[in-house]
């Protein structure tokens, strides 16, 4: 018989994450604080929403781009967080989660042998992404230092003829790292002059602790250059209803949704409807979560503090990303001892990216009863070292 | 939101945490967090540090009814000296003036339906300018003062994802 597996799929390594979650499930009593998603349910006006839309018998189709009114509804948050307006009918359409509109943005953009630029540690999906689409990744190393900011400079030293993309992954997972405006505005100088554009995936953009989130597609000419990813699994807690958007130039929207409708048809309607009110009535719900979250990621990092172990303070999302070089172990090493002695999970750095080597993702996205228990884990095991 | 507002947030679900865990949380000097709560105190915003109990899963018996009591308001006094000749009976645990179909909400709490009964017939109903009241006991709590009762929270995510 013949080999029946591709080659291009082959070559692509399967996400850190996956083999850690086997090892974790093998561990009984294990606590995690290990999971990307949110600890609250999706609120109830928004369950319900959707529960009533299967009543009334919306369980059809929608159009290829989503429900118009859904799109409306993205277009006005957009233009009351960011003051950014995008014309819903043309420049916006909805996915199945953020990571459609990543796969898709790098499928419509990229011929053979683009270079996109992926700064790491970032999310899984990138790099594979654009090796499926026939890119060439170039990984940008971010830096403690920077506080894991991506800087202009970095961005000029990767930059090569062949250079199309630079892929925005802020606020971060797995870091916490936030862009403030400053930031933004030198990265997008280098991207007009280089003649770039940006996929700015801000689906933790709801998620942030020390002011309002900016978008890059608020700076002078970079709407036009921009692909913006948002969702609603991070900010209203809805992560299984697998919903997202893309906004952005609608000639570039246009190819991303011939390939959404041949690939995907249209985004679950139950979840378009709910969605709708997510944004009209959510605005509270999102408020409270953001408080919580905030309330955790200080107690983590007062923690960490008071247990020796070094962390430079996150504004965004909801992990910390503290650095366990001074114990002289690989990541790896210390997140499989940590679980097989204390039965604590934690996800090694590397999963997002070699240059993850030295630290690990903790997740907040847990009661803070839950936090005490996992650190007192944490403690005995440091202490141990 | 201001430490004010932040620290009532927590201390209403929370009223156990200690000054030093609620300067943490909010990312405050732990002297100020006490003067707040201080002050708090003293204006009489915080009213109590009191336990949800939910009794109804020990052995001991209690009884709770709502009570919708029409009442005549007394010239000059309105509905507040009523609402205080009966807000100052032990068993009754709270009192609202509302507005709609009668004046007073009156929640009781007894050992028996029977001693409710007594009270609404003997103490309540023979107040001069209490005009009726209608007895309304209380079944089964299934989510009080925003805690759900009748189940625990479960994490059923996967353990581990990106």
């Amino acid at each position: 018989m013949r080999n029946p597996i591709g080659k291009k799929v082959v070559d692509i390594k399967p996400s850190g994450i996956r083999k850690f979650f086997d090892i974790v499930l093998e561990t009984e009593g294990a606590i995690s604080l290990g999971v990307g998603e949110p600890d609250f349910d999706t609120p109830w006006h928004i369950r319900d929403e959707g529960i009533y839309s299967l009543e009334k018998g919306r369980t059809f189709y929608t159009s290829n781009s989503g429900l118009k009114e859904l799109r409306t509804e993205v277009s006005n948050y957009i233009k009351r967080t960011q003051g950014v307006t995008y014309d819903p009918l043309k420049e916006i359409f909805i996915t199945v989660g953020g990571s459609e509109a990543i796969d898709l943005a790098l499928r419509a953009m990229i011929d053979e042998g683009d270079e996109v630029l992926i700064p790491q540690p970032s999310y899984v999906s990138y790099e594979p992404c654009a090796i499926l689409a026939d890119a060439v990744p170039v990984i940008i190393e971010l830096k403690e230092e920077n506080d894991f900011r991506l800087t202009a400079q970095e961005v000029l030293e990767k930059v090569t003829d062949k250079t199309k993309i630079l892929v925005l992954p802020f606020p971060n997972n797995p870091t916490g790292a936030i862009m403030e405006k400053k930031d933004l505005e030198e990265i997008a100088k280098v991207v007009i002059e280089k003649d770039l554009y940006v996929i700015s995936d801000e689906i933790y953009g709801e998620l942030t602790y020390s002011g309002k989130h900016i978008s890059i597609v608020s700076l002078p000419g970079m709407k036009e250059r921009t692909i913006l990813i948002n969702g609603f699994s991070k900010a209203y807690a809805m992560t299984g209803w697998r919903l997202g958007y893309a906004c952005g130039p609608a000639k570039i929207m246009e190819q991303m949704i011939k390939i959404h409708q041949f690939a995907i048809m249209c985004a679950p309607t139950t979840s378009q409807y709910a969605a709708v009110e997510a944004l009209k009535n959510g605005d509270d719900d999102v408020a409270m979560m953001r408080e919580q979250y905030n309330h955790r990621r200080r107690y983590l990092l007062n923690e960490f503090e008071r247990i020796g172990l070094p962390c430079f303070e996150p504004y965004g999302a909801f992990y910390v990303f503290p650095c366990i070089k001074k114990f002289g172990m690989s990541s790896d090493e210390f997140c499989t001892r940590l679980l097989k002695e204390e039965k604590l999970a934690v996800v090694p750095g590397t999963a997002f990216g070699d240059c993850g080597e030295g630290y690990i993702r903790v997740s907040y996205a847990y009661s803070l009863e839950n936090l005490k228990a996992a650190m007192e884990r944490l403690e005995r095991f440091i202490s141990k070292l | 939101m201001s430490t004010r507002e932040e620290i009532l947030n927590i201390i209403e679900k929370n009223s156990r945490i200690d000054v030093h865990e609620l300067s943490v949380l909010l990312g405050a000097e732990e002297i100020l967090v006490a003067n707040e709560l201080r002050s708090l105190e003293e204006e009489g915003i915080i009213c109590g540090y009191h336990t949800m109990v939910d009794w109804s899963k020990t052995s001991i018996e209690k009884v709770n009814a709502l009570i919708e009591v029409k009442v005549t308001p007394q010239r000059g006094l309105g509905f507040d000296s009523i609402a205080e000749r009966i807000y100052k009976y032990p068993e009754v645990t709270s009192v609202y003036l509302m507005s709609g179909g009668f004046d007073l909400m009156v929640i009781i709490e007894g050992k028996t339906l029977q001693e409710v009964a007594g009270f609404v017939s003997n103490k309540l109903s023979t107040l001069d300018t209490v005009l009726s009241t209608a007895t309304h006991f209380i079944l089964k709590k299934y989510k009080d003062h925003g805690t759900i009762l009748t189940k625990k929270y479960e994490d059923t995510r996967e353990i581990v994802s990106p």
